[in-house]
């Protein structure tokens, strides 16, 4: 399935330096829509976004699995050794299958 | 301002018999103003980036006739305001009627995604600046309007507003430290609504609150309440897009 | 306490909603799946929570762990449990040595006052674990009344 953009805020230091550990956070638009499977209630199936795999420059440098149990609109950080300017890659997959994907440039000076 | 100084303000208002009526970031938990500070962590600004993206979008788009969206610097400041033809608008009400009249298509509708990311773009061109409301001329009315509204005992708890946002300001109920009751935050994103929001959805909640009539997004009520609110705001900075729990 | 916590669970009415009914029973088995027979150590990683929570849709949480995230010796996974969730297994996240620190935050949801628990697996099979209780109050004017 084709990568669909999604709205996402990525901040990263404007640049760093070779071997530095920086930090990522990650705001990404999704209502992250728990189950509801109740008496009374209309039944509404799961829809989350339960995979996030970060890419650096071609290479896998960080996943998480996620849960019904992370709030709305996901937040994230996480660390990550500078070693070339490259785009880090992130895609998230949801619940059905679509894909989401955002890119943010690391700039290593 | 020291904070020996913030300290004395209650004494000084109660010596003055002024209403002391403090920004709502005052109020706020420590960690929910410092994540309001912080776009890299305060998820209404997704809805900010939505509305930049939205602004260069539309036949003729929005940029067109505005140009850069920086040049919104201090106009929701001044709303809400009464426009040419006399109707009261908030900055939402304004953006709609760029939609119909000059855009020609149809609104966006009050809470909806677009209207509300269009909002807070504009709105965040604003933030820091102090809160200018006309009261005077074709608004003095309706400020009256929202004054009585304000300061009216309502629902079955028989409470006015101000007997909660002036008189119990600084107090907490049930874990939410009450502020004045201003509207310099919206719209905001509230933990509560797992979305952002506008101040008509807020008021709702608050007239739920005294178990009192609803009024409809964008009524006439909550219009000249709005107003009202903005003029106590008067020289307090805008905060919107604002944190809120 | 007890009305706190009902109270704390009308807040999220969905996922209380969800509650099969042995949370405690799910979280006992997603820990001992992760900790597959290891004896945790109860040092070497913090983690951060506000005590109390001034609304369960979202909680900011954060994990540290020491480690020097070296090829030989590195963490290799984070889990996040919450003990009375629904789905008590909130969260994983992998790590390598190119993250060069042991260290993630996120934000949670919690369906009542309760444990969280960080679980920590280093690429040495050892396991490190840090829990901490908090407090979950619901707000007043909510649009549920
Ligand atoms: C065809 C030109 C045109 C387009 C397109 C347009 N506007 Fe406007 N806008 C105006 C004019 C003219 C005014 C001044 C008030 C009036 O006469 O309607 C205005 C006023 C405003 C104001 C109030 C400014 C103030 O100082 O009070 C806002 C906010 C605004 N527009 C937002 C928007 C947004 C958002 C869009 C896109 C959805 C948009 N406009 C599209 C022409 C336009
Ligand atoms: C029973 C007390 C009570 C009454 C009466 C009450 N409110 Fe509130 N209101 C609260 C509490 C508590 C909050 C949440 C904390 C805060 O922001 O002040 C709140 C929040 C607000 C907010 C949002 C402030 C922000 O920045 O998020 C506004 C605006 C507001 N109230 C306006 C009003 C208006 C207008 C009325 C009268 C129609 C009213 N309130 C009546 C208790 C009350």
């Amino acid at each position: 399935m084709q990568p669909v953009p999604i709205t996402a805020r990525i901040t990263l230091p404007p640049s760093a330096q070779r071997g530095e550990v920086v930090t990522v956070r990650v705001l990404v638009r999704h209502p992250m829509e728990r189950a509801v499977d109740a008496p009374g209630l209309t039944p509404v199936p799961r829809k989350i976004l339960h995979t996030l795999r970060v890419t650096y420059s071609g290479e896998e440098v960080f996943r998480m699995a996620l849960s019904p149990g992370i709030a709305a609109n996901p937040y994230l950080e996480f660390t990550t050794i500078a070693t070339d300017t490259g785009d880090l890659v992130f895609t998230w997959e949801e619940d059905g299958g679509t894909i989401y994907r955002r890119e943010a440039r690391l700039v290593v000076t | 301002m020291t904070r020996g100084w913030r300290k004395l303000l209650p004494l000084l208002a109660l010596l003055l018999g002024a209403a002391d009526v403090r920004p709502t970031q005052d109020y706020l938990s420590p960690e929910i103003r410092a994540a309001q500070e912080d776009p890299s962590r305060h998820p209404g600004w997704l809805w900010v980036e939505e509305g930049e993206a939205l602004w260069g979008r539309g036949e003729p788009s929005c940029a067109a006739c505005h140009g850069n969206i920086a040049g919104m610097a201090g106009v929701a400041a001044r709303y809400p305001l009464v426009a040419t033809d006399g109707a009261l608008l908030d900055l939402e009400g304004r953006i709609e009627r760029c939609r119909t009249q000059h855009q020609g298509e149809s609104a966006f509708g009050r809470e909806s995604e677009p209207l509300l990311a269009l909002a807070a773009a504009i709105a965040l061109q604003s933030r820091g600046m102090p809160v200018a409301v006309a009261t005077d001329g074709p608004a003095a009315a309706f400020l009256e309007e929202g004054r009585h509204f304000y300061e009216t005992r309502q629902g079955q708890l028989n409470l006015s507003c101000g007997q909660c946002h002036d008189n119990n300001a600084g107090r907490r109920l049930r874990g939410d430290v009450i502020s004045n009751g201003l509207g310099t935050g919206y719209p905001a994103y509230r933990l509560e609504w797992n979305t952002m929001g506008s101040l008509h959805r807020r008021l709702r909640a608050c007239s739920l609150g005294v178990r009192a009539e609803q009024f409809p997004l964008g009524s006439r009520e909550y219009l000249t309440l709005e107003l009202f609110l903005a003029s106590r705001a008067n020289g307090l900075p805008v905060e919107a897009p604002g944190l809120r729990r | 306490m007890t009305t706190l916590s009902r109270r704390a669970v009308l807040a999220v009415p969905l996922a209380a909603a969800a509650v099969p009914g042995s949370a405690a029973e799910d979280f006992a088995a997603a820990t001992s799946a992760i900790l597959a027979g290891r004896i945790p150590a109860e040092e070497g990683i913090t983690l951060e929570i506000p005590p109390l929570s001034e609304n369960g849709n979202s909680v900011d949480l954060s994990v540290r762990v020491n480690s020097p995230m070296t090829a030989e010796n590195h963490i290799t996974a984070i889990h996040i449990l919450a003990e009375k969730n629904p789905i008590p297994l909130v969260a994983t996240f992998s790590l390598t040595p190119r993250a060069g620190r042991a260290e993630v935050a996120t934000r949670i949801r919690l369906a009542t006052s309760q444990t969280i628990v960080a679980i920590a697996e280093t690429s040495q099979g050892a396991v490190h674990r840090a829990a901490r209780e908090v407090i979950v109050v619901l707000g007043a004017c909510v649009e549920t009344g």
